[in-house]
């Protein structure tokens, strides 16, 4: 008797793992379908996936640091970083577009390289050591703009007003069209596509999702961990300077403190994205699933009219359900081997 | 203690053991690997419960519940790890008297009264040179086994067991610790005396009990007792080989050693392995077997000594050197070092050689999963499918993956780290023969292992290891499990042992 019931609890289990997060996602359409005629249009969902598209990206690179059993809280923090430094190359310096691009995902790749050098050298927990570096790349941002948020034509401390613009090449990155769908919204799709590829179907997918798995015997096998580190947390670095690029792009000036509320959704969508499927590990397409998720249960709520301050509520309950369902899966499945 | 049964699941680690300790005793135990000693003593320190039999000490029967029933009724134990049982942050008095704190008493502790108590208890162990207020963290690991003994001394204990205590210790330090035994001999203490090193047991204790698989064999007077007989009595009847030695040629050397060491286990080690042959490193556990299949590997750090494969001076950093030199590992740990255990038998077993399977930038699924089907068959590995994730499989067919993970790069050298542990009879057979393939087609393999006859039994040659060095190295004709046994446990044969022994008396005086 008490058998047939933990497998019904097993079964019960095994399925929400499986499929939870699909159902939760049809029901949400679903509902909010019901509710609103605005909700189920080709507009509304172009705006859900462009509204989605930041988080994807940042979420991207901690699929990649949780991929190697590490993770990065500072993703956020170096998005701020990126907003308000791509913002004043051309307001205040006047630089030419590809100089724009680049150089805020250099700031990207040092601050993932000051990340692993924390993680691999020194020995600092991974979340210890981003939790730290969140707070100083935080400072950094704000100290580079003394607080002040960067937009065209801004009056500068030292007098004046700044000379130059956002460039209309650069704006439109942030809110072109392409194809009948958003810019941003393609570069979302391009770099999921390219994340799933190099995760799951290269040989550096493998090696990264090795040294995830178990860092002694992928050391054993002839993979240098420590470089394997380094690599995932400066490709976090890079996708969380895009975002911070986009960011700019899309709003058409240098917010300050940009990423910081954007963190705890990527990595929300990152967990959410641990059971699509039954997948049980960080993958590209999970994380573009939970980031849809999350950003559709937003847009019906906004619809709804729920206050936006009580949003945190929603997604602090999305990531505990989906830890949830993650970590009870995990120790069902280690007790029984 | 008599009749104790101790069964692990289906694993039945005691049966029927019995053990005698008389007051003021030094009673050693000895045991080849998984004999039973450990979980003999654990019954008695209250870690483990028996099964089946009883305990009587004092004449009345006792029930030992938990570790601390054992301390209330004056049973100590010093294990071999001290640092497990001593709070680094706390003083050498308050770790003393840690067992006073948990109990009834006084809140409030008085440091002079500790540290007075504490002192008294280091004089009578003639350790008073260490500081009872300075942090038991900066104390060497011979100090810190003084203070757990100490603390058995404050609590008037009536039996003391020492779990190999001397494996980590300098011989001088060795000598120390003889001494405070035979001092608490004479106050009356019994000791258990539980070590792999045969010439201290017979310094030591006046007692000798041997275990072979769960039970009890013999219990011996020292003085009476000769190291051969008690060795027979360890293996029991001389196992005959199972393993049909294979005459085959062996070629020219492929692995050259010389003078390696870690600078830690690891002392001025040189060997060499040819090509076609296979090469058995036996020692008991703690001798440095594992420290060395690493070293080679790249695993960890050399401080001295070259490698030369083939000839050629090999450098070698990291596994990866080792790999592209032509090694392959199956490491003694092989859930935690050699596999993963949540991913598929496909993805494990292509791993180490992940350019042989994409061709370009992508995974050729299907040149995967043939290779897995292939050794699937090679190494008659029982799975459901490719696809299934290996925590499914048994230990036995686990280490088959592990093996067969390097067979795609074709090494010249392999190297297996005691293959055949937690691996039933039948994948032991499946694993020698596989050993025995490698063998002829011309690698070299070198077989660690403290399984002395499986060793016996696979290899063409036999190096003895004991304390980081190899102390003997044997042909397949010369090796008997007692000649080995003999070695490993730091013997010496004939001449040179009776040499030993008389050096160490000279000594022990000396203290």
């Amino acid at each position: 008797m008490g058998k047939g019931k933990s497998s019904v609890k097993d079964n019960a289990i095994q399925f929400l793992f499986k499929y939870g997060a699909i159902a939760l996602l049809v029901f949400i359409i679903f509902y909010f379908s019901t509710i609103s005629d605005a909700f189920f249009t080709y507009g509304n969902f172009t705006d859900i996936l462009r509204s989605i598209s930041i988080v994807t990206l940042l979420a991207l690179g901690v699929t990649f640091t949780l991929v190697v059993d590490g993770f990065d809280l500072s993703v956020g923090s170096t998005m701020s970083l990126s907003t308000v430094v791509s913002a004043s190359l051309m307001v205040w310096y006047d630089m030419p577009l590809w100089l724009v691009l680049i150089l805020p995902l250099l700031i990207g790749v040092a601050v993932g390289a000051v990340n692993s050098f924390l993680i691999v050298v020194i020995g600092i927990p991974d979340l210890l050591a981003t939790l730290s570096m969140m707070y100083i790349v935080a400072g950094l941002h704000r100290t580079y703009t003394e607080g002040y948020s960067i937009y065209n034509n801004m009056p500068l401390t030292s007098g004046g007003t700044a000379p130059g613009q956002l460039s209309e090449a650069f704006l439109w990155i942030g809110q072109g069209q392409m194809l009948g769908l958003p810019v941003p919204v393609w570069i979302m799709l391009v770099m999921v596509l390219a994340s799933y590829v190099v995760l799951n179907h290269t040989r550096w997918g493998r090696v990264l999702y090795m040294t995830g798995g178990n860092a002694e015997a992928a050391t054993l096998s002839g993979v240098n961990v420590k470089k394997v580190k380094f690599t995932a947390y400066v490709i976090s670095g890079i996708f969380a300077s895009m975002a911070g690029i986009l960011f700019t792009a899309r709003v058409g000036s240098g917010q300050i403190d940009a990423g910081a509320p954007l963190m705890m959704e990527a990595v929300a969508a990152v967990f959410v994205g641990y059971s699509v499927l039954g997948a049980g590990k960080p993958n590209a397409l999970g994380t573009f699933f939970g980031a849809a998720v999350i950003g559709i249960l937003l847009n019906g709520l906004t619809i709804l009219n729920l206050p936006y301050y009580a949003f945190d509520i929603i997604k602090g309950g999305v990531l505990v359900a989906a830890l949830a369902v993650t970590y009870v899966y995990a120790k069902k499945k280690f007790s029984k081997t | 203690m008599a009749g104790i049964g101790k069964n692990f699941g289906p694993v039945t680690a005691l049966q029927g053991a019995e053990f005698h300790l008389e007051k003021g005793e030094v009673h050693a135990i000895l045991g080849v690997n998984g004999a039973g000693k450990s979980t003999l003593i654990k019954i008695l320190s209250g870690v483990y419960q028996q099964d089946e039999g009883t305990i009587h000490l004092d004449g009345s029967a006792i029930r030992l519940e938990s570790p601390k029933a054992a301390k209330e009724q004056g049973i100590y134990c010093v294990y071999q790890e001290v640092d497990t049982a001593i709070v680094a942050e706390l003083t050498v008095a308050e770790n003393i008297l840690l067992d006073t704190f948990s109990g009834k008493g006084n809140l409030f502790v008085s440091k002079q009264k500790i540290n007075k108590r504490a002192y008294s208890a280091l004089l009578e162990l003639q350790a008073e040179t260490i500081d009872v207020q300075q942090k038991a963290a900066s104390l060497t690991l011979a100090e810190k086994q003084m203070v757990l003994i100490a603390r058995a001394l404050v609590h008037s204990a009536k039996i003391i067991i020492f779990d190999e205590p001397t494996a980590p210790l300098s011989i001088h330090e060795s000598e120390k610790l003889y001494a405070v035994i035979s001092k608490l001999k004479a106050q009356g203490v019994g000791c258990v005396f539980i070590s792999h090193r045969l010439p201290e047991v017979f310094e030591i204790s006046d007692r000798i009990t041997v275990m072979r698989e769960g039970t009890l064999v013999k219990t011996y007077d020292t003085a009476e007792a000769d190291q051969d007989g008690v060795i027979e009595a360890m293996l029991g009847a001389a196992l005959s080989h199972e393993l049909e030695p294979r005459a085959h040629d062996i070629g020219t050397a492929l692995l050259e050693v010389d003078h390696l060491s870690d600078g830690q286990k690891l002392k001025d080690l040189s060997l060499t392995v040819a090509v076609g042959e296979v090469v058995g490193v036996v020692g008991l556990v703690g001798a440095g077997k594992t420290e060395l299949a690493k070293a080679l590997f790249g695993g960890t750090p050399l401080t001295a000594g070259t490698i030369k494969l083939a000839g050629n001076a090999a450098k070698i950093k990291h596994p990866a050197d080792a790999i592209k030199a032509g090694m392959a590992l199956i490491p003694e740990e092989r859930r935690k070092e050699g596999l993963f255990v949540q991913e598929s038998l496909e993805a494990n077993a292509s791993f180490p050689n992940l350019k042989k399977f994409s061709k370009r930038l992508l995974m050729d699924r299907k040149a995967e999963k043939r290779f897995a089907d292939e050794i699937i068959e090679r190494l008659r590995i029982k799975t459901g499918s490719t696809e299934t994730p290996l925590v499914h499989l048994s230990g036995g067919n686990q280490q088959k993956v592990a093996i067969g993970k390097w067979i795609s790069l074709d090494s010249a050298l392999y190297l297996f780290d005691e293959p055949t542990k937690g691996v039933d009879i039948g994948a032991k057979v499946d694993i020698f023969k596989l050993i025995r393939q490698l063998a002829e087609s011309g690698k070299g393999c070198l077989y660690f292992s403290s399984e002395i006859h499986e060793a016996i039994g696979i290899s063409d040659r036999i190096l003895v290891m004991y304390n980081g060095q190899i102390v003997k190295e044997l042909s397949r004709q010369e090796a008997t499990q007692e000649r080995i046994l003999l070695y490993a446990s730091g013997g010496k044969e004939e001449l040179g042992e009776r040499q030993e022994l008389g050096e160490r008396q000279r000594n022990s005086v000396s203290v």
